[in-house]
């Protein structure tokens, strides 16, 4: 115990932004961007899996950064939250999260927005029953999930249309 | 006030502007405020229910790298004083006195007993695990039946049981004796807690040069925190400054004072040194405050016709080894003792409750806060009784809610307005309940368990003084609020009541705006701060609008008056002529805009002799409000629920869930929508799933969110909204009701009553009174197990 923390140099692209930082072996993926990078929009709620609200992109995939260590995102492409939200490519969504109040405290909201965004991605049909089957791994403790529901139909058909 | 109905920004869905903020990754949560230099906390946490600490050995701990300090609860108890939630109410009650950090004996499985303080949180970590305790283990007390017998946890108390309380209205054994039916059930309720996505966090930071204590935390009660850490730690109340930023949740688990915030506060004014502490989702589980474990006998009675003539109940409320400060555990008991039947006429009422002490988490408020209970009481005895005597459930209840006002129930309480005919009308308008019960009907035709229930409840909301004022605790009814007029025209409200998600402020913000005739974005508010808000409770008791907002459309109103004297100079009319429309003041009789709002907001900063020489003109205004002749507003509705049993693994789908409303002057309808349906939300939850477990030596085993199970998406149905008729209010100001835990408090009650009538259709005569309905239950009563 009394040896020195062990450290490892990590280089990552977050956000489209290269880093390279020393981070101690044990620190999660969660900490990193959060406390080293001082990307906050990433939210830890449980650090089990359990809540979903640390969920990042992580090479193209929704992943817990509570659950992966810092070291293991070397040489990945992480995207989080504020990367996402300054791109644009969230703003259908955030609109209609804003415009239906589909949050309250807005701490699971982060990940709730990826995965959304994500499942809109995929190929699959996106009906309110799959939508709430896609929001399994989130815990919302605040809204009962309804106007979230409304909020990802809205952009599912919104980006029917203009796919159509 | 003849105008507020007026379209526009009162009362219309207005969405939360700080929610794009939220949206964006852009919160400012406690944990995500920078402080480089801040240390970090983490806790020993006992491992045992109830032991003795023989010694600890802090010596490899305090010489691992990156430790700064490291206190026991023995260390702490020299400078920080202890605590005791006595009330004046009940003089009689048994308080002990609590510690932030337990001294010498622990009394529940996560109570802290030391705090280590190092540059990381991870090493703070190290350094806990390398304590070395030696305990003594003690007996557990966990079941709540018999707490009352067990050797006393605090010895010099010489009892577990707290506080005993007896009530009965005149005559109330004789209505029992002389009852055509008496239908008698025993319900058990779980342990449940808050589960607020951010867990507890706070960033305190000690000054010594001028005695300063700045306090940044997720809590509900800002300026609670600020008398009581001045108080605890010794400092002068006006340095203490409390601030809450970002919320993220809190449904009552943040409004007490919690003994390793307290040792946070403490750490940073010894060490002179900013110290963080957030805690992690298994501390949170051991130490956020739980709620709900009861068991309670309860009767009800009829005469012949089928009448309800009375209700009786005796509870037995489990609380953990303290009661929690400074608000005491009275709620729960006296929700059930005054709001069972409360939306019926009924002539007698008689209860017993003990508060008994146990070894487990600290319990106290969470949402809803005893109504629950209540509700689930009432409504599941009128469904057996209904049932026993072969009556309709509906027209039983429609024939027997109260219809006139004031009305004051058997129980003691005065009842200024309910809306319960309005939500039955709302209800038979929205639903056709014989058709439900025939699709219902058709399902079980086809071999399929399903039944359907309702619940009407009440929600008290906006509670008065009459409890913690009058039991002298330090807890504020009353919230206030300043406007200010800004040169640019531009409002600045600084309000009392807090934040969580709720979208308090914008519904303050919509009222300000409405009293000023401006555009809700030229409102700017400040909440969540000690240093620059008013005195005030916060959040608590659904009471942010009818208080706050109150407060805020008073503070307003008297802004307004001043400005229009204002223009009444310039413009050389009476102030009556006048009105404050779209930031310009017009003619009130045309509409016709005579001068900027803004124009005039500079002239009065920058040239103020434009108005004359005998007036100074005043551009803030204050007002401050608490319910001074109600003790509370109460909001009415009903919860319906259809549900289905699947006889396989006793799983329940909830197929539907409806809630009819009621709550006076509605200020956002769409903000009204969400709280319900989150209200309802955890309502379900904790009646399908959510349970505090402990084994039987009294250690938690509900630790982590795979072992609390709290609703995700797929568990719930859409939740139905239905808003009834308000009947007028008779009391002072704007008629505003709060809603934050309508939601909560009739839902279990529905689902339960929906689930019996399930059951009873399979011919078994097996009724579930037992919370959370698990498959392992309701296979039970299907009698499969």
């Amino acid at each position: 115990m009394t040896s020195p923390e062990p450290f490892r140099t990590i280089t990552c692209r977050v956000n489209g932004i290269a880093r390279t930082e020393a981070v101690p072996v044990r620190m999660s993926l969660a900490d990193f961007l959060r406390d080293v990078l001082g990307l906050t929009g990433t939210h830890l709620g449980c650090e089990e899996g359990q809540c979903g609200a640390c969920t990042v992109v992580s090479d193209g995939a929704t992943v817990r950064a509570c659950l992966l260590l810092a070291v293991q995102a070397d040489g990945m492409a992480i995207e989080t939250i504020e990367g996402a939200s300054d791109s644009g490519r969230l703003k259908d969504l955030q609109e209609a999260f804003y415009a239906r109040s589909a949050l309250q405290c807005g701490f699971c909201t982060s990940g709730i927005l990826l995965t959304a965004d994500a499942m809109l991605r995929d190929d699959r049909p996106v009906d309110r029953r799959a939508i709430r089957e896609g929001l399994t791994g989130h815990i919302c403790r605040c809204t009962g999930y309804h106007a979230i529901v409304d909020a990802i139909a809205e952009t599912a058909e919104q980006r029917a249309t203009c796919d159509g | 006030m003849g105008e507020l109905g007026r379209p526009g920004v009162l009362g219309g869905r207005v969405p939360v502007p700080r929610t794009k903020r939220l949206l964006a990754g852009r919160g400012r949560y406690t944990s995500d405020i920078a402080a480089p230099t801040a240390l970090a906390a983490a806790f020993l946490r006992s491992p045992h229910a109830h032991a003795r600490i023989v010694s600890i050995d802090t010596e490899t701990a305090k010489a691992l790298p990156g430790v700064v300090a490291l206190m026991t609860g023995r260390d702490l108890a020299d400078t920080v004083a202890g605590f005791a939630a006595t009330t004046a109410v009940h003089p009689e009650m048994k308080v002990p006195l609590q510690r932030a950090l337990a001294v010498d004996v622990a009394r529940w499985h996560g109570e802290p007993v030391a705090v280590v303080v190092a540059d990381t949180r991870a090493r703070a970590e190290d350094a806990v695990a390398a304590i070395a305790v030696a305990w003594e283990p003690l007996p557990a007390v966990t079941d709540p039946a018999t707490a009352a017998d067990a050797p006393p946890i605090h010895p010099d108390l010489g009892t577990n049981v707290a506080l005993h309380l007896e009530q009965a209205s005149d005559g109330a054994a004789a209505v029992f004796e002389c009852a055509d039916r008496v239908v008698e059930r025993t319900f058990s309720f779980n342990r449940q807690t808050g589960v607020p996505m951010e867990p507890r966090a706070i960033l305190a930071d000690f000054d010594p040069n001028e005695g300063r204590l700045q306090v940044v935390m997720s809590h509900q009660c800002p300026h609670q925190m600020q008398v009581e850490f001045a108080r605890l730690l010794g400092l002068a109340q006006h340095r203490v400054r409390i601030t809450t930023p970002d919320v993220g949740g809190a449904f009552g688990v943040k409004q007490q004072l919690y003994g390793d915030e307290l040792a946070v506060a403490a750490a940073s004014v010894a060490l002179e040194r900013p110290v963080r502490f957030v805690a992690d989702r298994a501390e949170a589980m051991l130490s956020d405050i739980q709620a709900r474990e009861h068991v309670v006998g309860a009767r009800i009675a009829l005469d012949e016709d089928g009448a309800i003539t009375g209700f009786a109940v005796d509870d037995v409320y489990a609380i953990g080894p303290y009661l929690q400060y400074p608000r005491s555990n009275l709620g729960e008991c006296r929700a059930l003792m005054t709001l069972t039947g409360a939306p019926y006429g009924f002539d007698a009422f008689a209860a017993t409750a003990d508060i008994v002490f146990q070894t487990k988490a600290m319990a106290g408020h969470y949402r809803g806060v005893g109504h629950p209970l209540a509700c689930t009481v009432t409504e599941a005895l009128i469904d057996e009784a209904a049932r026993a005597s072969g009556r309709d459930r509906i027209e039983m209840r429609k024939a027997q809610i109260v219809r006139s006002f004031p009305h004051r129930s058997p129980t003691g309480v005065v009842f200024e307005r309910l809306a319960f005919a309005e939500c039955f009308e709302a209800l038979g308008a929205k639903v056709g309940l014989p058709a439900i019960a025939a699709e219902v009907e058709d399902a079980r035709h086809a071999g399929r368990i399903l039944g359907w229930g309702i619940a009407a409840f009440v929600e008290q909301t906006a509670r008065g003084p009459g409890f913690y004022g009058q039991g002298g605790q330090a807890v504020s009814s009353r919230d206030g609020a300043v406007v200010r007029l800004e040169p640019s025209g531009t409002i600045r409200c600084l309000s009392s009541v807090t934040e969580q998600g709720q979208g308090t402020e914008t519904g303050v913000r919509q009222l300000v705006a409405r009293a000023l005739g401006l555009p809700m974005d030229d409102v700017e508010m400040i909440t969540g701060d000690t240093a620059t808000t008013p005195h005030g409770g916060g959040t608590w008791g659904s009471r942010a609008m009818a208080i706050g907002g109150q407060a805020a459309w008073d503070a307003a109103m008297i802004l307004r008056a001043e400005i229009l004297r204002l223009a009444g100079l310039l413009t050389q009319r009476p102030p009556e002529a006048l009105d404050l429309r779209n930031g310009n003041v017009v003619d009130s009789e045309t509409g016709s805009a005579l001068i900027m709002l803004a124009d005039l907001a500079a002239m009065a900063h920058f040239q103020h002799y434009q108005f004359g020489t005998d007036h100074q003109p005043q551009l803030s205004a204050s007002a401050e409000y608490g319910p001074l002749n109600q003790p509370f507003r109460a909001g009415t509705g009903i919860q319906l629920s259809v549900v289905e049993i699947d006889p396989g693994t006793g799983q329940l789908v909830l197929l539907r869930h409806l809630v009819v409303h009621e709550a006076g002057r509605v200020v956002n309808p769409l903000l009204v929508d969400e709280q319900i349906r989150g209200g309802v939300a955890q309502g379900l939850g904790a009646a399908l799933f959510e349970h505090c477990a402990y084994d039987e030596d009294g250690r938690a085993q509900a630790t982590s969110l795979s072992r609390y199970i709290v609703p995700m998406a797929i568990d719930l149905p859409d939740i139905e909204l239905v808003h009834a008729a308000s009947p007028a209010f008779t009391d002072d100001g704007l008629g505003i009701v709060g809603v934050g835990e309508a939601g909560t408090v009739g839902a279990g009650a529905a689902l339960l009553n929906a689930v019996n009538d399930a059951l009873a259709a399979t011919g078994g005569r097996e009724s579930v009174f037992a919370f959370p309905l698990t498959p392992q239950r309701i296979l039970a009563a299907l009698g499969v197990l």
